[in-house]
């Protein structure tokens, strides 16, 4: 298990903060999954180890929680609020048009590897719908044409993939 | 003429030049209630909350001071706040404001709160999906450890308490409390039953634990300035100080808007704070306060006896904003989202939308709920790709029935009220629904039409 030192460090700093080692399963799949991009078998076994749990316990967590992945995303991770407030202004059009211009069908990654286009539930901030997010960037208010601008900018290499680090 | 908004939480989030550092914070006279509290006796903190009356504003509307009274302090063992930052009734963005502009006003509630019940430890639990937030607070909370507003021996007060930020990842079940511990205690959020497991009496790690939301634990903060019983003069008696109001949905001008509890009715906040709905659109119906909460009908009448014996005989516009109100009209005030709907909705669509989003969430413990909410997202499923059949409302009825009251936590509700509320007052428009597909097959047409709820 290769993890950069700083992830190391994280959770090392992290560990010790909590009353039971299991508390922090959570955290450390957050954390192993930034690292790696996704919870890898050998993932889930290094945070198992590291905490004294079995591996079972950290895939039960993992299977569970609709953000932690076994598989990695495209280079893009673009998810689309599909919520009641956010459909009603519009996010199923969103979404189509996100579709089309990513070449990407929605649930799936881009054959390229360069977009991974998801439906998720509420994220609130149903004022500003239809709510977008790029990575760990959120853009409010994306109509189908703005979505279009938002994929050129992907496209185009002027956005980001909306990570802290990149 | 628009009306003005009282501000008690949000004063200060959106004011120009207000930045969500602590130096701002204490500008604004921040962490002078902490100050405050420290030199109280705890009892004295959790009186004042009891006396302001303040009720929860997750969603249940519990009384706050209530639930501190029932926290098991003689068990002997350590005592845990945690603040429920999980964020996920749709149509809820309330605590998203606090936490990304107004930080420390949280943290300065929740370490009054944590001095109050004396609690060892402290959590936020914060939804996955707020990454930035999640930094801020990190950030924040370093802020006010330097400055000793937590951490060992709190301004010299002998006493100590820390805050742990957890992040959760994307599980709408983790707003449910016991839930939410599960969560924190590294296992799946299943909820645990309601008795034995009170979280007061036997929360995080069996210990007695407070479980708050972030706006109540902000109102602390705010009772403590002005004394219990002059919090209690905002609003009106059991509803107590302000409320946030999530507008979403078909409306101008969509947003949060803060006021006094009752001070607006639900005609007001739509149409004069919202500035009413697009043009050439009429009300068609309201979902008042998160997406589990009943729908209400734009054209219902609502008559009966309030609480203490009033009598009302509203229409729609005509309901107060607050907590007994929302109730006494077979809805409730829940989190505060209010999800607007004009003449262009297809019920059926919104309500397979919503049925998704249920069927999504179930954590799958309880059979009732695991089999039940699936089976109704398949049948509005259904009915939007074409498949509609007359008898649909009665079936989804039956099943939402079957659901409800037969659960291990109040999800089994939050599921079956929107299908309960729906059927009973768009009934029409389903059976329709299946009427006109039945005339396009007859005509050689596609029996469906472009969705765009789902």
């Amino acid at each position: 298990m290769n993890l950069k030192p700083e992830t190391i460090e994280k959770i090392d700093k992290l560990v010790p903060r909590y009353p039971t080692k299991r508390s922090a399963a959570l955290p450390l799949c957050h954390l192993v999954q930034e690292d790696q991009g996704y919870l890898s078998n050998e993932g889930m076994e290094w945070i198992a180890e590291r905490l004294e749990l079995q591996p079972i316990n950290v895939q039960e967590i993992v299977t569970f929680y609709p953000m932690l992945r076994t598989e990695p995303t495209g280079k893009h991770h673009v998810r689309v609020c599909r919520t009641l407030p956010c459909a009603l202004v519009g996010a199923y059009q969103t979404c189509r048009r996100l579709e089309e211009e990513l070449n990407c069908k929605v649930g799936h990654t881009s054959e390229d590897g360069e977009f991974t286009l998801e439906f998720v539930e509420c994220h609130a901030d149903c004022g500003h719908g239809p709510v977008v997010m790029v990575g760990e960037e959120q853009f409010n208010d994306i109509d189908p044409d703005k979505a279009s601008e938002l994929a050129a900018k992907m496209k185009s290499g002027e956005l980001s993939n909306g990570m802290p680090d990149a | 003429m628009a009306i003005e908004e009282q501000k008690l939480i949000f004063k200060n989030l959106d004011e120009p030049g207000y930045s969500n550092d602590i130096d701002c914070y204490l500008k604004h006279g921040g962490y002078e209630q902490l100050k405050k509290a420290v030199t109280m006796k705890p009892e004295d903190i959790c009186s004042e909350v009891m006396d302001s009356g303040v009720r929860g504003r997750g969603g249940a509307g519990f009384p706050a001071g209530m639930k501190w009274k029932f926290l098991d302090r003689k068990s002997g063992k350590p005592i845990y706040l945690v603040c429920n930052a999980d964020e996920s009734e749709p149509g809820t963005f309330k605590d998203r404001q606090i936490i990304h502009k107004d930080p420390h006003q949280l943290i300065e509630g929740m370490m009054c709160a944590a001095y109050a019940i004396q609690a060892k430890l402290a959590f936020i639990y914060i939804r996955g999906e707020f990454f930035q937030g999640y930094r801020i607070l990190e950030r924040a909370i370093e802020e006010a450890r330097e400055k000793n507003f937590l951490g060992e021996d709190i301004l010299g007060s002998g006493y100590s308490c820390d805050i742990i930020v957890h992040r959760g990842a994307g599980a709408y079940i983790c707003g449910e409390e016991t839930g939410l511990i599960e969560s924190l205690e590294g296992y799946r959020a299943n909820p645990r039953i309601k008795p034995p497991y009170f979280p007061a009496a036997l929360g995080l790690y069996q210990c007695p634990t407070i479980v708050n939301n972030v706006e109540t634990l902000c109102d602390v903060k705010h009772v403590i300035e002005m004394g219990g019983k002059e919090f209690a003069k905002i609003g009106t008696p059991g509803n107590t100080g302000t409320r946030i109001w999530c507008v979403s949905g078909h409306v101008q001008k969509p947003g949060y808007y803060e006021f006094p509890c009752s001070a607006v009715t639900l005609g007001e906040l739509i149409f004069d704070v919202c500035g009413g709905l697009k043009p050439g659109r009429k009300l068609k119906a309201v979902i008042p306060g998160g997406s589990s909460s009943k729908i209400l009908r734009a054209d219902e009448r609502f008559t009966g006896k309030l609480k203490d014996g009033t009598e009302y005989d509203w229409g729609i516009e005509d309901i107060p904003m607050d907590f007994d109100s929302l109730m006494a009209v077979g809805s409730m005030s829940g989190s505060g989202g209010v999800i607007v709907m004009d003449d262009s909705t297809d019920m059926v669509e919104a309500l397979a939308n919503i049925n998704y989003f249920y069927a999504h969430e179930s954590c799958g413990q309880c059979t009732p709920c695991r089999e039940g909410v699936p089976w109704m997202r398949k049948v509005t499923q259904r009915m939007c790709d074409g498949h509609a059949r007359e008898e649909d409302a009665d079936l989804l009825n039956s099943i939402a029935d079957q659901i409800a009251g037969r659960t291990i936590c109040a999800f089994g509700e939050a599921a079956a009220w929107p299908v309960q509320s729906f059927i009973a007052k768009f009934k029409d428009e389903f059976v329709e629904k299946a009427r006109e597909q039945a005339t396009r097959r007859k005509a050689g047409q596609n029996p469906s039409k472009e969705t765009t709820l789902i």
